[in-house]
Parts: structure tokens; sequence; C-alpha cells
């Protein structure tokens, strides 16, 4: 340790501000830049499948529609 | 490789070329209005104009630091170790302010060649040791030139 | 040869090797980027000449160190885009650029809280500091136009135009200390020499620009995973993915 006591570590000789403001600083944006990446990958994995589970409802009316046209187009032909 | 690609990436390659040459050029031009202050052999040669702001850089001469004792005016000589130019400036100093130590200085030349300071801001070079080891070397550095003295002198 | 390159290319390969190296990047990166802080903060001796505040060199460094290096990556990937028109090498310019414009801050925010105690002033326009200003806007620049043109293609082009002529800014900024006179003192660390620091105070600056180089390739990683899925959602392996990181 290159210091004598606690009170002396957080002091710096009068230099404490400066430095302690710097390391506050990068450390709060750095962690701000990785939460905010990890959750911007989250949502957007999120709004896929949000997308695909609409997509999937929206072809099971759709397929079902067609089976129904297609059992009245089978009755006309009969 | 594709020759469509070869000849896309030599179109960006000359590209590149040219924008360095061009950039390279007009920094070139610019030199001396992109240096920040003058050297104190450029001002003892003339090169510095006189009655405008300018910045005067280099090294604070060992022993030529006087602090008048009512007031806060100094006055020191700046020094590249070829030539020096006398400095006047009332102010605080920065703490790292010292005798051998790097500066810059702003202000304005007058006509008797004292450069006029109103602002004094530290240099510092690239080297970082801690206290013990720069002690040290000047203690080494003293020694070498104590022994050096005392060779000079006849053996008793 | 060529076919490897091209199978880097492939965003799907891409997104999978990066899934299996992204933990140890992390960890990997967070370690070593706190062990390098504490050691700099708490353990290395004190500067004969600048005392404590010189301590600031040990996030200072390696945030002006990844500015730069991270803009060289993005011109090299711009080349890329331009030659080979390759997805990978856009998305990788679009997801670092918003980090480098953070560390270039970082830089001179550092820098400008150093300045203050050693040379007396937050800032003077000389010449390192000047380009590196450029650099934070080249980066803004960069996220600005890229976020202007909607169609994807056409900004890729446009932005990895506009990334290659900022890249004559890189050499101005690292020999603008030894080509004109600055406040700002010359580099520590040259490839050719020892540098100007004894070890007990190197080795931490090291083991800090080793940290946030592997935290950027963390950042760059997920960020073009992001990327990846939002640009090629109606692919059948992401639907898979997606679908099966659900159950």
């Amino acid at each position: 340790m290159a210091f004598d006591s606690f009170s002396a570590f957080i002091a710096m000789d009068g230099h404490g501000p400066y430095v302690w403001a710097c390391y506050a600083v990068f450390f709060v944006l750095l962690a701000v830049m990785m939460i905010g990446s990890a959750m911007a990958k989250k949502s957007v994995v999120e709004s896929c499948r949000r997308g695909y589970e609409f997509q999937a409802e929206k072809s099971k009316v759709a397929t079902s529609k067609p089976s129904a046209s297609f059992a009245r187009v089978n009755v006309s032909q009969d | 490789m594709h020759p469509i690609r070869k000849k896309r990436l030599t179109i960006i390659l000359f590209l590149l070329a040219g924008l360095t040459v061009a950039v390279a050029l007009t920094t070139y031009a610019l030199r001396q209005n992109i240096n920040l202050f003058y050297d104190p052999s450029q001002i003892s040669a003339g090169e510095a104009p006189s009655d405008v702001r300018i910045r005067a850089g280099g090294m604070v001469k060992e022993g030529s630091v006087v602090r008048d004792p009512d007031s806060l005016k100094v006055e020191f000589l700046v020094t590249d170790y070829s030539a020096s130019v006398p400095v006047e400036y009332v102010g605080i100093l920065p703490d790292l302010f010292a005798e051998g130590q790097g500066i810059v200085a702003m202000g304005r030349l007058n006509n008797e060649g004292r450069f006029v300071a109103d602002q004094v801001l530290a240099k510092h070079d690239e080297n970082y040791m801690p206290p013990e080891v720069s002690d040290a070397l000047e203690k080494a550095s003293k020694n070498q030139s104590k022994a050096a003295a005392d060779s000079i002198k006849p053996a008793t | 040869m060529w076919q490897i390159f091209h199978k880097l290319g492939s965003p799907k390969w891409f997104f999978g090797i990066s899934t299996r190296f992204m933990p140890w990047l992390l960890v990997g990166g967070v370690l070593l980027l706190l062990a390098g802080a504490i050691w700099g903060l708490a353990f290395a001796p004190k500067d004969y000449l600048q005392g404590n505040s010189y301590r600031i060199i040990f996030i200072h460094v390696p945030a002006a160190f990844l500015a730069q290096s991270i803009y060289i990556m993005m011109a090299s990937a711009a080349i890329v885009t331009l030659v080979w028109r390759m997805k990978l090498a856009d998305m990788f310019v679009k997801a670092v650029a918003p980090v480098g414009l953070v560390l270039t801050f970082l830089a001179l925010f550092t820098g400008a809280v150093w300045g203050k105690p050693t040379w007396g002033t937050w800032w003077i326009w000389d010449a390192r500091l000047t380009s590196m200003l450029i650099l934070l806007f080249l980066y803004g620049g960069v996220i600005a136009l890229d976020r202007a043109i909607t169609d994807d293609k056409s900004a890729a082009r446009a932005v990895a135009v506009l990334v290659l002529v900022g890249v004559v800014n890189i050499p101005i900024i690292k020999y603008s200390v030894e080509w004109w006179n600055t406040l700002h003192q010359p580099a520590t660390f040259k490839l050719t020499e020892k540098p100007s620091m004894p070890a007990e105070m190197w080795v931490p600056l090291l083991l800090s620009v080793l940290g946030l180089y592997l935290v950027f390739g963390w950042l760059a990683c997920i960020r073009m995973q992001t990327e990846i899925l939002s640009r090629e959602q109606r692919t059948r392996w992401v639907k898979e993915l997606v679908m099966k990181g659900k159950s």
C-alpha cells in the first residue's frame, strides 16, 4: 500500500477530488454502456420472439380459413 | 481476388493516399500555427511577433527565479539551453512550477525583448518515477560530480 | 484462404462463435481492469513530480489507447465493407462507434481533470488535445450519418467513406506530440524502447489496458449480436435461436 492510512488514501495529498472524480466517471460510464448494451440485446430478442408468436398466431388463423373454404369447394363439386 | 473487388480496393487506396498527401501538405503549411509555443531561440532570433499575444515555452533556468517579496510578481529566465528569454509574471504559479521544469507562458513580448506573461502553465515530460528513485538519481549525479571534482584535486 | 474469409462474414457463424467467447471476455476484462485500477490507485508508488494526481494515468491511457485503436479497427472494417460488401463489417462499424465515442470522451475528460492540477488548466488548444477532439466529432459524425440514412446498404457505404476519410487523423493524434510543440508530454510507451516508468507503474497500466481491451471485445460482440438479431430476424436460424432460448 502506497498510503499510510485510509484517510490519506482518500485525500491523495489534496489531489483526491481530481483522481476520484476521474475514476467515478470512468467506471460509471463504462458500466452504463455495458448494462445498456446487454439490455438492448435482451429487448431485441424479446421483440423478435413477440414477432414470431404474432406471425404464428396469424398463420394459424390464416390456415384455418382456407381449410374451411376447401371443404366448401369440395362440397360444391360433389 | 475478384477483379471488381481488386479495382475497388485500388480506388480506395489511391483516394486514401491522395487524402494523406493533402492533409500532410496542409499541416506542413500551417505548422507554425499548430505549434503551441515559440522556443526561446525562435524568440531571440526575432521570429516571434512583438506586441501580439503569443506563447513561449521552455525550461525555467536554474537559479534564475526572483520572487518579489511584497507581491506575487515573479521573474525568471526561460531557456532551451541555446538561448533564453526573460519572463515576468504576476499571479499564482502552478504546483509543478520549479527551476529546471518545463513551462508554457502566455503573454506579450515587449519592445525590450522581455516576455510579460498573464498565464503560466507547467509542462512535464513523459518520465514517471517514485520519489525515492528520483532522490537516489539526484544523489548519484551529485556524487558523480563530486567524485569528478575530487579526482581533479590533488590527492592529499 | 478466401473461403475462411467469407465464412468470417457469415452472421450466423459469428453469432455462434462469439456466444462461446463472451463470458471469458467479460470476466477476464472486468477482473483485469479492476486489478489494474486498484493496483494503480492504492499500491503503485506516487510520482516524484506530480504526486498522487498522476494516478489518473491508469484510466486515461487505456481510454485514449482504445479510442484510437477502435477507430483503426473501424477503418479496416470500412475497407471490407467497400470492397467485399460484407454485412458483418458494416455491423461492426455501427456497433462499436458509440463505444469509441464514449471512450474518446473519457480520455478527454480524464485528461482535463488531470491537466488542472498538473498543468494549471483544464483545456488548451494544443495539437494533441485538438486532434483528440476531432476524433470525438468523427465518432459523433459516424453515428449521426448512420442514423440519418434509413437504407442499410447506402448507410453502410456512406459511413464507410466517412470513417476512411477520418483515418488520417489517427497518425496526427499519435505524432502530434513529436511533430509540433505541445503542452501534452510525449508518449511514455514506445514500441522500440523501454517504457519511461518503472515496472511497479507500468505493470498496472498494462493490466488496465488489457482489461479495457477485453471489455471492449465483449461490448463489440454483444452490440453486434443485437445488430444481427434485428437485421436478420426474417431468417430461419434467428427464429430457431430465439424460440429455443425461450423454452
